[in-house]
């Protein structure tokens, strides 16, 4: 099987940093701060995060910060909580939680949570178990969990899970493994993966594996790279990891980068993209590939930097 | 008219009264013309605003307002939905689109035919289409539509095309809905499941490998083998046996987690009193005091104690809304066990341990059946057909499973595709065993089940190890069937190290290619547990066995010390303890993180102390895990060399957290 190509990697990251002003750039400008966190931890991972200038970067993460506490995609957007997660977690990838205001950051987040449990994304109300995950782990990173209501955040996220042991956006919806992974991980930190029917969730994660050895998202679809951290994370949670062929995935992660560009694709010969080539890093580190840092399952980061918080 | 003085009006005022006439009889005749014909123009709002002015009693002028008002919400609807189909063309996927539709649909009047007639669309392009199905679920709420209609679009998509799991989702639902509210047509579950096996065996049948109807059917499964109720399995000590100590633990063993059990729920008494202060103990790793099994620790009061006499104890729950099921059913059925106490005039106390414990085959022998020990395991079985209240397994499940086995034996024959026939079939098969249970083992198809899974290793090696785990189950559940079965796997020490160790049997469960343990209600009698030489990287499930003194877990594939995080409900009982030859240290990635107490979790505090115990030592930082996990264990004797986190300093380090150790790695400690 091919080898990871680290060095490519990391150069496709940082190239793409640089890059402003293309299409690709203008297009993803509103949520380029999720693009930072997947590039930095990408980095992070590869042991290459020293090649980024930490106080630009922190500097700009401030700047997207809005007088409500929460954080926009970008400056000068509105802010959500799937981008105040981001900027967490990428504060946490470089010590540097203690540069946020917390009360603040704390309030916006604890603002959202709805009456029964739910979290909604931002002032407009979309509801989705995506930001039940993204409140619960920031909350958890900042070390103020206690501003929400953990029991009925839970007693919603429980109420989306189905029949076939998965999870949906929303009570009723049909299970993917996106959703999945933000409902156990939300599930895992707050100590409730009680609730879960570990062996019922993960034959149907399980066979998201297909001949190729690649992850698909649910039933009869096609195999993504991304889904090597969705399927992939919220197995190792649950302990049912050892259900999928890991070989095959790897060399499955493997045949979608590019090896002579860098950057890693959704499948074999697509497009690269930043996305991609974190969670086909990321994936490989659950995997234990060698020479890669080990990432948490739960909190999406590094295992070391949440040694460091929580074990302090 | 009111507060109007009277006098005679002068010509002036009568010409300024025709003038201000003339002129509302305009504005009244233009604006009757505008609201007749609907017209709400900015110019037909002036004129309707200066009649109001003018005469605000005029109650159709407010009305028209109204109108107006809802006219120009509506356009604003009308032209905010054009917007949203317009991006949805280029992204049907797009959860601001469909978040931005369902915001507006909330603000005023929305036609549920268009909104219905643009999903049908939608679903004629990608049948899979979550946020179109989302947004379905949430007009039919909000429009009121019906459950049994929308279970008929279900039924029309799946009859279109079989291989629509969003389809066979959705029906789920709707189904358990209905079930659920008992609507008028659900309430025979029997019959609802009989057409539903049918169905889906359409969906499978046309194509094994095509999955979108084996988790339903597996639903389908589920819902007829599941209790209507969460009951009580088993418990230590067994109903009408008898134990010779003054103190001694209960266990309850439930089929599934509860919460609620509490002195208030289950009591404890002998003839002559009600243990008023019994504290129940969950055994799980949650915060919410939820677990499957729960436990005390009972103490025969002095007095009682009489040497002549036995002690009769009775374990029972009546209260009819205590104990719950995660899912928030209640155990509603009475039930009760009892047991007698019986103590010899002058106890010996306790030795402790005096002697090494080895598990060579040497240091055993063929169990003498008439001993005490083989008593308690001959009464653990002989108290399954007792007082627990078994839910009366209704005829038609085990019938209805029948009809299942059968179509699945004759698909095995005509399908070139295997996986999902085999696999269906062990299921089935099991699901029979344990709806028969009634008195007989459950494990009438049990070597079938075996012989299945052995199958499906070779026929789908991807998932080889998920079938190694289910066949590992059913083993042992055959080892634990019966008393006959479970004698074979058990052994009585040769040589005593000490009485409370070497008097019970061993259950040598060792060699066996074990991936996985189960059965625990089973092994609640179960003190001395070798389970080496077998492939466990996980112990969940052993925090039940409460009596468990004597642990050998060597040669596994533990791959953590939190994959020991059971132990620590054994702080009690636990003595010797054999980890060798695992992968302790050798994985970063932790698969049992999660699942035990930790602070990443929120289920253990950080203990600060660790930081004073590990003396500043860089390497020794790394050892939290080790050190919550065994800073409560009382230990003995305890091995475990052979596992790459393992080395001098940890040696030692292990040593200062267990003050009473006597043994490690075979060697004696001073």
């Amino acid at each position: 099987m091919g080898e990871l190509a680290g060095e490519k990697h990391a150069a496709y990251i940082l190239k793409v940093e640089k890059k402003k002003d293309d299409l690709e750039a203008v297009i993803t400008e509103h949520f380029r701060i999720n693009g930072a966190y997947w590039g930095l931890t990408t980095l992070d991972i590869l042991g290459k995060l020293e090649a980024v200038d930490q106080e630009t970067v922190i500097s700009w993460i401030m700047s997207c910060q809005h007088s409500s506490g929460g954080f926009g995609g970008n400056e000068g957007h509105d802010p959500h909580l799937l981008y105040t997660l981001s900027a967490i977690q990428i504060l946490a990838l470089f010590n540097k939680i203690e540069t946020l205001d917390i009360d603040k950051v704390s309030s916006y987040i604890a603002s959202l949570q709805n009456e029964d449990g739910s979290f909604s994304g931002d002032i407009w109300g979309e509801i989705d178990t995506r930001f039940s995950y993204v409140a619960i782990c920031s909350l958890a990173l900042i070390k103020r969990l206690d501003k929400i209501n953990v029991e009925n955040a839970v007693k919603y996220i429980i109420s989306c899970k189905n029949l076939d042991g998965g999870f949906g956006c929303t009570p009723g919806a049909e299970s993917h493994a996106g959703q999945i992974f933000c409902c156990i991980a939300a599930l895992a930190i707050t100590g409730s993966l009680h609730y879960v029917d570990k062996d019922l969730l993960g034959w149907w994660l399980c066979e998201r594996q297909l001949e190729s050895g690649g992850l698909n998202g649910r039933p009869e679809k096609l195999p993504d790279v991304c889904y090597s951290w969705w399927v992939l994370s919220s197995l190792i949670i649950i302990d049912r990891v050892h259900w999928i062929d890991k070989e095959k995935l790897v060399k499955f992660i493997l045949d979608c980068q590019d090896t002579e560009n860098g950057g890693i694709s959704d499948r074999p010969d697509d497009a690269v993209d930043v996305f991609h080539t974190y969670f086909g890093v990321a994936g490989l580190s659950l995997l234990e590939y060698p020479g890669l840092k080990a990432i948490d399952p739960a909190y999406a980061l590094p295992i070391d930097i949440i040694n460091k918080i929580f074990l302090h | 008219m009111h507060g109007r003085p009277r006098k005679p009006s002068t010509p002036v005022d009568e010409n300024a009264s025709s003038l201000k006439a003339n002129k509302i009889k305009s504005l009244q005749s233009q604006f009757l013309h505008y609201h007749h014909n609907k017209i709400y123009t900015e110019e037909a709002l002036k004129i309707n605003e200066k009649l109001i002015e003018a005469n605000p009693e005029f109650m159709t002028a407010w009305n028209y307002r109204k109108l107006a008002f809802q006219d120009k919400v509506q356009a604003l609807i009308d032209e905010e939905l054009r917007v949203v189909e317009n991006a949805l063309r280029k992204n049907f996927k797009s959860y601001g689109a469909w978040h931005h539709r369902k915001w507006v649909v909330s603000k005023g009047n929305t036609s549920t035919e268009r909104e219905i007639g643009l999903l049908n669309k939608f679903q004629q392009l990608d049948t899979r289409n979550f946020h179109a199905w989302n947004y379905r679920r949430s007009i039919a709420e909000l429009k009121n539509i019906p459950d049994e209609k929308e279970l008929k679009y279900t039924t029309d998509m799946i009859e279109t095309n079989f291989s629509n799991y969003s389809a066979w989702h959705n029906r789920s639902v709707l189904l358990s809905h209905l079930m659920e509210k008992k609507v008028e047509g659900y309430l025979q579950k029997e019959i609802i499941l009989k057409e539903e096996y049918e169905f889906v065996r359409n969906a499978v049948f046309t194509d094994p490998d095509d999955q979108s109807g084996w988790f339903y059917h597996l639903w389908l499964l589920d819902q007829t083998v599941k209790l209507d109720m969460p009951t009580l399995v088993s418990s230590w000590p067994p109903h009408g046996s008898d134990i010779n100590q003054v103190t001694f633990p209960i266990i309850l063993y439930f089929d599934e987690p509860v919460e609620g059990v509490s002195s208030h729920t289950v009591t404890v008494q002998t003839e002559n009193d009600i243990f008023k202060n019994v504290t129940w103990n969950p055994l799980s790793t949650n915060k919410f005091k939820c677990a499957q099994a729960w436990m005390t620790h009972l103490s025969i009061p002095h007095e009682e104690v009489n040497s002549s006499k036995k002690v009769q104890v009775k374990v029972s729950s009546e209260m009819s809304d205590g104990i719950i099921s995660l899912c928030g059913v209640t155990s509603s059925r009475p039930w009760s066990f009892g047991f007698t106490v019986s103590v010899c005039q002058n106890p010996q106390p306790a030795e402790g341990q005096n002697r090494r414990l080895s598990y060579a085959d040497e240091s055993f022998c063929i169990v003498d059946t008439n001993s005490n020990s083989a008593g308690l395991l001959t009464s653990y079985f002989e108290s399954k057909t007792s007082d627990y209240e078994q839910s009366t397994s209704s005829k038609w499940k085990s019938e209805m499973i029948a009809t299942e086995i059968d179509q699945y034996r004759d698909m095995l024959t005509w399908a070139e595709s295997k996986k999902i026939g085999k696999l269906t079939l062990a299921r089935l098969l099991t699901a029979y065993d344990a709806v028969m249970s009634t008195g007989a083992p459950d494990t009438a198809n049990v070597e079938e089940v075996l012989q299945l899974y052995t199958e499906l290793m070779k026929l789908d090696p991807a998932h080889n190890q998920y079938y190694k785990d289910e066949y590992s189950l059913a083993l042992l559940k055959q080892v634990t069937s019966n008393k006959e079965s479970l004698l074979k796997y058990c052994w009585q020490y040769k040589e005593s190290t000490s009485s409370n160790i070497t008097d019970s049997l061993c259950l040598r469960l060792n060699n066996l290619s074990l991936s996985r343990i189960g059965s625990f209600e089973r092994l609640l009698w179960v003190q001395s547990l070798d389970l080496s030489h077998n492939e466990l990287h996980s112990i969940e499930g052993l925090e039940a066995l409460q009596l468990l003194s004597c642990l050998n877990l060597s040669h596994n594939k533990l791959s953590s010390f939190m994959a020991l995080d059971p132990l620590r409900f054994l702080k009690s009982s636990l003595q010797v303890l054999d980890i060798s030859y695992n992968e302790i240290g050798a994985h970063t990635i932790d698969t049992r993180r999660y699942l035990c107490s930790s602070p990443m979790s929120h289920t253990l505090d950080y203990d600060a102390k660790f930081e004073e115990f590990a003396n500043g030592d860089a390497n020794l930082v790394n050892f939290w895990d080790a050190y919550s996990i065994f800073g409560g264990l009382n230990l003995t004797q305890l091995d475990i060399v052979g596992n790459v986190a393992v080395d001098e300093r940890f040696a030692l380090f292990l040593a200062k957290l267990l003050p009473g150790l006597k043994w490690l790695d075979g060697e004696e400690l001073n």
